[in-house]
């Protein structure tokens, strides 16, 4: 009897200790790169541009990137996603052909990210942007690296998440609900907008902001798509000569790849050590913030879920 | 509660009586005019595009991927992925196995490049299956309710951390802790690569294994305990066994991210490809190979085709992995329905 119970609190302690194991890592993580980067961190280097062959300045270009692909992505991917998850599952059958799909979808979202990297090179900027080239007479402007590709590139890695994550949230809604709204008299739109919509609008509000976090984290699709080593200047275009905008036809810098870059092809590796430091905090702070915000969203709901 | 309930269901509260339910259904009828009718089908037909559109482009990638990967067997010949023929130092001959798609002579073997992604994902994949089920364990059997509040999402947030910071930390940090203790010859190599990979999957394994000790019904434990089990055994013997499938998926999927991962093996493997099955030698993975090639490459020639042939195996070996993690998944949900 003794022995089992030893056995027992052995094994479990473990378990304990692979939990600990891994909270242990997540915080070195964090401490490290908060302790190693915090000291770079000021105002300039968060609004100045890389100067002295990327050695000194800001990082300012770069985060400008992140959040400018980011909104280009989620214009993109967000509606269409919604949408799509909405058909799939309160107008589609429930037949065979749609069981296919979703199973495709919900493979989809395993898929390397280098996969969506080799296709939006392949599809977005050789073929559809030389064609759009050849059709509108434009010499290269379509068919070339470019933030609108790298976009719609992450857009389309992001979108088997949005759907995957949408159509959950619609299925949580009891059939029941469903069913009261239409003894009502309402019909399918009337009983989608008031009653699915706002009960599920949590669910797909998480789903959302996780994907939205996973893209702006993302290197690999956007290495070839649009990224740049260094621009001297923001990819802005000024609209009929007044209003500013972001130039969708222009390349960008962007947070990940700039840790990319600089820790392994830059000139100096070494010196450049503190920048990389001070970039990947900045990265995490921001990916960070929009997880953190996600998860905990998450978690209330399923705790709601499960009282209701 | 109230503000969320939606509104017909608000409405239906206030509706006292019959009689006045059945005059709200009346005039509901009644306003389902011609204008109303057009709206409905109008939102119908969008959202249907919507949904058209998605899977059209879901499917492109299926078709673009393939449909350039199988150009490549316009000038390459199937054996010439395996190993090309030459003669080795002491005049015999022999196949070489070697990844060169630069130069006179381009050599396209698959072999050094599968080879590496398994010298990578392999031990990943078996040390966050130990550690990663360990704290699925401990996530869903041992640790206090409000404890696994706060482990659960923290371990999921190590799981949301970019990659490419993961990749540099591996470069700079793990690279020289593991050659400053085990004297490696190379820097950078498979197991500093599968290390790094191993962040990133040890939380969808323990999370997923969570979930699926979760999901093993209060019965079976009692039950267990009824007939003078101990914690542990009814945890080794009774809810492990029950919950197998979920675990399995989890450990499949993980191993499909693992040889899917592209930046952390890119930085820190050392980007050397070659046909080896040494872990501490410096290897190339498919997703590496990609992805340091694919910047150079001129549009519609051989390497380049070479490449999405490499894209179309790297995703129908993740695809397979995922769909068989699907099933496993699916299966345990109906079990656990009956």
């Amino acid at each position: 009897m003794n022995r089992r119970k030893l056995v027992g609190q052995f094994c479990e302690s473990l378990c304990r200790g692979a939990a600990f194991l891994v909270l242990t890592v997540l915080f070195f993580i964090l401490g490290f790169i908060l302790m190693k980067g915090i000291g770079v961190i000021n105002w300039t280097f968060l609004s100045a541009p890389p100067t002295d062959g990327m050695t000194k300045g800001g990082i300012f270009p770069a985060i400008f990137g992140t959040i400018a692909l980011t909104f280009f992505m989620i214009v993109m991917a967000l509606p269409l996603g919604v949408a799509s998850a909405i058909y799939l599952n309160e107008y589609a059958g429930t037949g065979r052909a749609y069981r296919v799909i979703r199973a495709g979808i919900n493979n989809l979202a395993g898929v390397p990210s280098i996969v969506f990297g080799l296709f939006g090179v392949g599809f977005f900027i050789l073929f559809v942007g030389r064609q759009l080239d050849r059709v509108l007479q434009t010499g290269l402007l379509f068919g070339q690296p470019a933030m609108l590709w790298a976009g719609a590139t992450l857009a389309v890695l992001v979108l088997p998440v949005i759907i995957v994550s949408t159509d959950e949230a619609l299925k949580a809604v009891p059939q029941s609900m469903r069913e009261a709204a239409y003894a009502l008299g309402a019909t399918r739109w009337q009983m989608i907008r008031r009653v699915v919509l706002p009960q599920s609008l949590p669910g797909i509000l998480t789903g959302s902001i996780l994907s939205i976090s996973r893209g702006a984290g993302e290197t690999a699709p956007v290495l070839f798509t649009g990224a740049a080593y260094f621009l001297p200047k923001l990819p802005v275009v000024k609209l009929w000569g007044t209003i500013p905008m972001v130039n969708p036809m222009e390349q960008f810098m962007q947070l990940a790849y700039h840790i990319f870059i600089l820790s392994t092809q830059s000139t100096n590796v070494q010196l450049t050590r503190p920048l990389q430091y001070g970039t990947a905090l900045v990265l995490l702070v921001l990916t960070f913030m929009l997880n953190l915000g996600g998860i905990l969203l998450r978690a209330r709901f399923r705790k709601q879920r499960r009282r209701g | 509660m109230e503000d969320i309930a939606p509104k017909p269901l608000r409405i239906a509260a206030k509706a006292s009586s019959k009689g006045e339910v059945a005059a709200m259904k009346k005039s509901q009828i009644r306003r389902q005019s011609l204008f109303s009718r057009v709206k409905e089908t109008t939102i119908h037909i969008f959202l249907a595009c919507n949904g058209y559109l998605s899977i059209i482009l879901i499917a492109l990638i299926f078709i673009f991927l393939f449909k350039e990967g199988l150009h490549a067997f316009q000038t390459i010949k199937l054996s010439q992925l395996i190993g090309n023929p030459s003669i080795d130092k002491e005049g015999r001959e022999t196949l070489s196995f070697l990844w060169q798609p630069v130069g006179d002579h381009p050599k396209y073997s698959f072999l050094p490049l599968i080879c590496g992604s398994f010298l990578v994902a392999l031990p990943a994949t078996i040390l966050s299956t130990v550690i990663g089920i360990a704290c699925g364990v401990y996530l869903a059997e041992l640790a206090s309710p409000r404890l696994r509040e706060i482990v659960k999402p923290l371990i999921e947030l190590l799981a949301g951390i970019p990659t490419v910071v993961i990749g540099f930390l591996a470069l700079s940090v793990i690279a020289t802790f593991v050659q400053n203790n085990l004297h490696t010859h190379f820097r950078l190599n498979a197991f500093v690569g599968a290390l790094g990979v191993c962040i990133v999957i040890i939380p969808v394994i323990a999370s997923m294994t969570d979930d699926a000790l979760r999901a093993v019904p209060d019965d079976l434990r009692e039950a267990s305990y009824g007939l003078g089990a101990t914690r542990w055994e009814t945890l080794s013997r009774v809810v492990l066994p029950a919950g197998i499938s979920g675990i399995a998926a989890s450990v499949l999927l993980g191993m499909g991210r693992a040889l899917g991962e592209t930046m952390i093996v890119l930085m820190s493997t050392g980007n050397a490809a070659v046909f080896t099955a040494n872990i501490f030698s410096s290897v190339r993975t498919m997703t590496a190979t990609i992805a340091s090639e694919l910047g150079a490459v001129a549009h519609g020639s051989e390497q380049y085709y070479a490449l999405f042939l490499v894209g179309s195996v790297l995703f129908t070996m993740t695809f397979i992995i995922n769909f068989f993690a699907e099933m496993v998944v699916s299966r345990m949900r109906r079990k656990l329905r009956h």
